[in-house]
C-alpha cells in the first residue's frame, strides 16, 4: 500500500497545484527581483564555486538575488517535472541535451532569441558554436550552452610498458584496439585489455564511427538495426568475456575501480574522471577513441534555460548569459575542474591544458572536429532503455545480435 | 433534547475522529482519488492533459511489457511467499522451547525487519557477489561453482527471493510465534494421554489452531509482495535484461521517467483491484481452513 500511496500523493499533489497553473504574470517588477536557479551540475561539490559566481553576479547587477535549488541528478528531472506541473517552476535551470528536447516541445522554456536581439553587449560567437546550435528548436534558441564535455579512450602507460606494447595514437582502428587488447589481457592476473560500456550511449557513437546512421533522416524510422548497426553491436558485445570482463566476472567492482586499481589497460570513459583519477599510482594517458570508417567523439552538453512562465525574463536572460560565458564563471569553472564551459575563446582553456595528468589534454578539444550528439526524441528516456536493453540481451547470448536490434528497431518504430 | 444531543454527539465524535481523519483524506484517499482520474488521462507533467478515457487501460491489457511484469511478480511471489512462511513457522515453531535466553534469539531473528531495504539489499548483494561474494566462495569450498546471482537473468529473481524471505522471516516468526503461545498447554497434555505423537499433535492441534495466525500473515505478506519494490530497485534495478521487473517497478518508471503518469496511473488502479480482489477471495476461503479456537 506505501508504496502505491507515495504515487498517489505525488500524483495528487501535482494536480493540486495544476489547478494553480497561470497566476503566473509577465509585468516586469521594477526594483529588487529575486529570481531562483535550479541545477544539478553545482551539489554537492561545487556550490561554493556557484556562489562565487553569484557574488560577482550580484555586483554586477545589484537589483537580482539568485536563489539556489539543487538536487542529485537522479532526483533532479522528477522535481523539475512535479515544479512545472504544479505551475512552481524555477525562473532559470539546467538541462542536458538529452532532455533539453522534451522540454522545449513541450513549450516550458522561454524563447531567448528575442532577449538576445535586445542585447547590444550579446555576441552569440562567444559560445563554441555547435554546442549553442544544439539548443536551438524551430531556429529560436531556448538554451544558452553552460557546459561541455566528450569521451576519450583511458590507457594505462605502464601495462602498456610492460606489455610492450606501442601506445593508442590518434589514427588507431577498431582492430589495432583490440590486438593490443588481446595482448594486454591476462586473466590469471585479472588484467583486462578494454573496457567499454555496453550501452544506449557507446552503441550510437560505435554505429557512427561505423558510417551507420541511428534514424532516418526524417526521424521517422530506426535505422540502427540495419548492417552497419549489427556490425558496431558486435564490436562491443564481441569483446566481452575475451578482452573485457562479463558483469559477473566485474562483480560489484565498477569499470572505473577497475582501471583505478590498475586492472585495466584501456577504458572508453568521460573527461570528467580526470579528477578521480588523478590520484592513481601508475602512469596514464588519453588518446582519440579509434573508428572504424570514420572518426567520432560524443559530445555532451548541458544549458541553462528560463521557464517559459518566468515572471523576469530580461533579468534571467541576463543571468543565463553571466552564468555561461562571463569571465568570472568562466575561470570558476576551470580553476575548481567543475566542467568545461563551452565558450569558443581557446586561449581561456590554456591553465586547464597545462595541467597533468593527462599530458595529451589536447586530444579533448581534438575531438571535437568529429563529434556525434546522442539521437533524440520526445520519448528519449525510453529509447535509451529500449537499446540498452537489447544489447543486454546480445550481450548475455539471450538473442543474435541481429534479432536484438530487430527487435528493438520495432520498439522505437512505435515511439517515432 | 435528543436531536441536538444526537448532534453533539457527532460533533465529538468528528472532533475525536479529525486528527487521524485528516491526514487520511488529505494524502492517502484524496490522492488515490485524484490517481483514478488521472488513469484517465495522458499526461506526461510538461504539457496540460488530455482526456483519454480508458484508453491507459485497453493500452494496459496488451502491453507485454506489462505482462511480463505480472509474471515476474506472481514468481517473486510463488519463491517468496513459501519460503518466508516455512522459514518463519520453523523459527517461531523453535523459539517457543521453554528454555532460557530465547528473547535474545527473538530480537536477532527480528532485527532485519526493522532494518532499512536499502541496507538490507546492500547487504545481499555483497554477500551475492558473483565473483568476491561470501556465497559463491563458500560454495567453491564444497566444489560447486556458484551462479551469477544477479548478472544472470535466471538467477536474479531468485536472489532477490532470498533476500525478501530473509528480512521478511522475522516478522512471520513474531506473529507466530504469539498465536503459538496463545495455544493452551491444557490440548496438548490431553492429547499426549490419548497417545498422540509429536507429529500428530503438530499435525491436529498446533496448525489448525495457529491458522488465525498463519492467515494474518498470508494477507499481510501476499498485499507487501504484490507492491514489492524497494529490494529489487537496489539489488537489480529490475535488470538483468528485464528479468525482475515487476509491476511498481514499471509504474514508477512509466511515471518518472517515461513521462507516462496517466498509464502508471491506470496500472496502479489494476494493481490495486488486483490486491483487492485477492484479500475479498481469501477472505472468503478462509471459512473453509481458518479455526477460531
Amino acid at each position: 500500500m506505501r508504496r502505491f500511496f507515495r504515487i498517489a500523493t505525488a500524483a495528487l499533489a501535482a494536480s493540486f497545484a495544476m489547478s494553480a497553473c497561470g497566476q503566473a504574470t509577465t509585468t516586469v517588477t521594477p526594483g529588487p527581483v529575486k529570481l531562483t536557479y535550479f541545477t544539478f551540475s553545482a551539489a554537492p561539490d561545487h556550490l561554493n564555486d556557484l556562489n562565487t559566481i553569484i557574488a560577482a553576479f550580484h555586483q554586477k547587477y545589484p537589483n537580482i538575488t539568485i536563489d539556489v535549488q539543487t538536487a542529485s541528478f537522479n532526483d533532479y528531472f522528477t522535481k523539475l517535472q512535479t515544479a512545472i506541473a504544479g505551475g512552481t517552476a524555477p525562473d532559470t535551470f539546467e538541462l542536458n541535451y538529452e532532455n533539453f528536447v522534451s522540454y522545449s516541445s513541450a513549450g516550458s522554456l522561454l524563447n531567448l532569441s528575442g532577449q538576445a536581439s535586445k542585447d547590444s553587449g550579446f555576441q552569440a560567437s562567444v559560445y563554441y558554436p555547435r554546442a549553442y546550435s544544439v539548443f536551438q528548436a524551430n531556429s529560436k534558441q531556448y538554451g544558452l550552452p553552460e557546459t561541455f564535455s566528450d569521451v576519450l579512450l583511458f590507457y594505462n602507460k605502464d601495462l602498456f610498458d610492460a606489455g610492450g606494447v606501442s601506445y593508442p595514437s590518434p589514427d588507431w582502428t577498431w582492430p589495432d584496439e583490440l590486438t593490443a587488447a588481446q595482448k594486454l589481457t591476462n586473466t590469471s592476473k585479472g588484467v583486462w585489455g578494454d573496457f567499454q560500456p555496453i550501452q544506449f550511449f557507446e552503441f550510437y557513437k560505435v554505429l557512427a564511427q561505423d558510417g551507420g546512421q541511428f534514424l532516418s533522416a526524417d526521424k521517422k524510422h530506426a535505422t540502427f538495426n540495419d548492417a552497419a548497426g549489427v556490425d558496431a553491436a558486435t564490436w562491443l558485445v564481441s569483446k566481452v568475456g575475451k578482452v573485457m570482463p562479463t558483469d559477473a566476472q566485474l562483480g560489484s567492482q565498477n569499470d572505473e575501480a577497475l582501471f583505478k586499481a590498475g586492472k585495466l589497460a584501456m577504458w572508453h570513459a568521460g573527461i570528467w574522471e580526470f579528477a578521480s583519477m588523478k590520484s592513481a599510482p601508475f602512469k596514464w594517458d588519453i588518446q582519440l577513441e579509434p573508428g572504424k570508417v570514420t572518426k567520432a567523439h560524443h559530445f555532451f552538453s548541458n544549458a541553462v534555460v528560463a521557464s517559459s512562465k518566468t515572471a523576469h525574463p530580461t533579468e534571467a536572460w541576463q543571468w543565463l548569459r553571466f552564468l555561461t560565458s562571463s569571465s568570472n564563471a568562466v575561470k570558476v569553472r576551470l580553476d575548481s575542474s567543475w566542467e568545461l564551459p563551452a565558450v569558443a575563446d581557446q586561449s581561456l582553456f590554456s591553465s586547464y591544458l597545462s595541467q597533468t595528468p593527462p599530458a595529451n589534454r589536447a586530444a579533448v578539444f581534438k575531438a571535437l572536429d568529429n563529434i556525434v550528439v546522442p539521437p533524440v526524441i520526445e520519448q528519449e528516456s525510453q529509447l535509451q532503455d529500449i537499446v540498452s536493453k537489447s544489447l543486454a540481451k546480445a550481450k548475455l547470448g539471450q538473442e543474435t545480435v541481429k534479432q536484438a536490434l530487430d527487435e528493438a528497431a520495432g520498439k522505437v518504430d512505435a515511439l517515432l | 433534547m435528543v436531536g441536538q444531543s444526537a448532534g453533539r454527539r457527532a460533533l465529538t465524535a468528528t472532533a475525536f475522529l479529525a486528527p487521524s481523519l485528516t491526514p487520511l483524506l488529505l494524502f492517502t484517499l484524496g490522492p488515490m482519488a485524484a490517481s483514478l482520474v488521472i488513469s484517465l488521462l495522458r499526461w506526461d507533467l510538461l504539457r496540460p492533459p488530455q482526456w483519454k478515457g480508458l484508453g491507459n487501460y485497453a493500452v494496459l491489457v496488451a502491453d507485454p511489457d506489462f505482462h511480463a511484469a505480472v509474471g515476474h511478480t506472481v514468481f517473486f511471489i510463488l519463491g517468496y511467499l513459501p519460503l518466508a512462511f516455512i522459514g518463519g513457522l520453523a523459527i517461531a515453531l523453535a523459539l517457543n522451547q521453554k528454555l532460557g535466553g530465547l528473547s535474545i534469539f527473538r530480537t536477532i531473528y527480528f532485527l532485519p525487519v526493522v532494518t532499512s531495504w536499502v541496507v538490507v539489499a546492500f547487504m545481499w548483494k555483497w554477500l551475492l557477489n558473483p565473483s568476491s561474494g561470501i556465497v559463491n566462495y563458500a560454495l567453491t569450498l564444497v566444489g560447486i561453482h556458484g551462479p551469477g546471482w544477479w548478472t544472470d537473468p535466471a538467477w536474479s529473481m531468485p536472489s532477490v527471493i532470498l533476500a525478501s524471505a530473509w528480512k521478511d522471516l522475522g516478522f512471520v516468526m513474531v506473529i507466530l510465534l504469539a498465536g503459538l503461545q496463545a495455544i493452551p498447554d491444557d490440548y496438548y497434555e490431553a492429547a499426549a494421554v490419548d497417545g498422540a505423537g509429536r507429529w500428530a499433535r503438530f499435525w491436529h492441534i498446533t496448525l489448525p489452531l495457529l491458522s488465525p495466525a498463519s492467515f494474518f500473515v498470508v494477507v499481510i505478506s501476499l498485499i507487501n509482495s504484490f507492491q514489492v519494490f524497494d529490494q529489487i530497485w537496489v539489488m537489480t534495478g529490475g535488470g538483468p535484461v528485464d528479468s525482475t521487473s515487476v509491476i511498481v517497478l514499471q509504474i514508477v518508471q512509466n511515471a518518472f521517467s517515461y513521462g507516462r503518469v496517466g498509464y502508471a496511473s491506470a496500472m496502479s488502479w489494476v494493481l490495486f483491484a488486483a490486491i483487492l480482489v485477492i484479500t475479498l477471495v481469501q477472505l472468503q476461503l478462509q471459512r473453509r481452513w481458518v479455526t477460531y479456537a
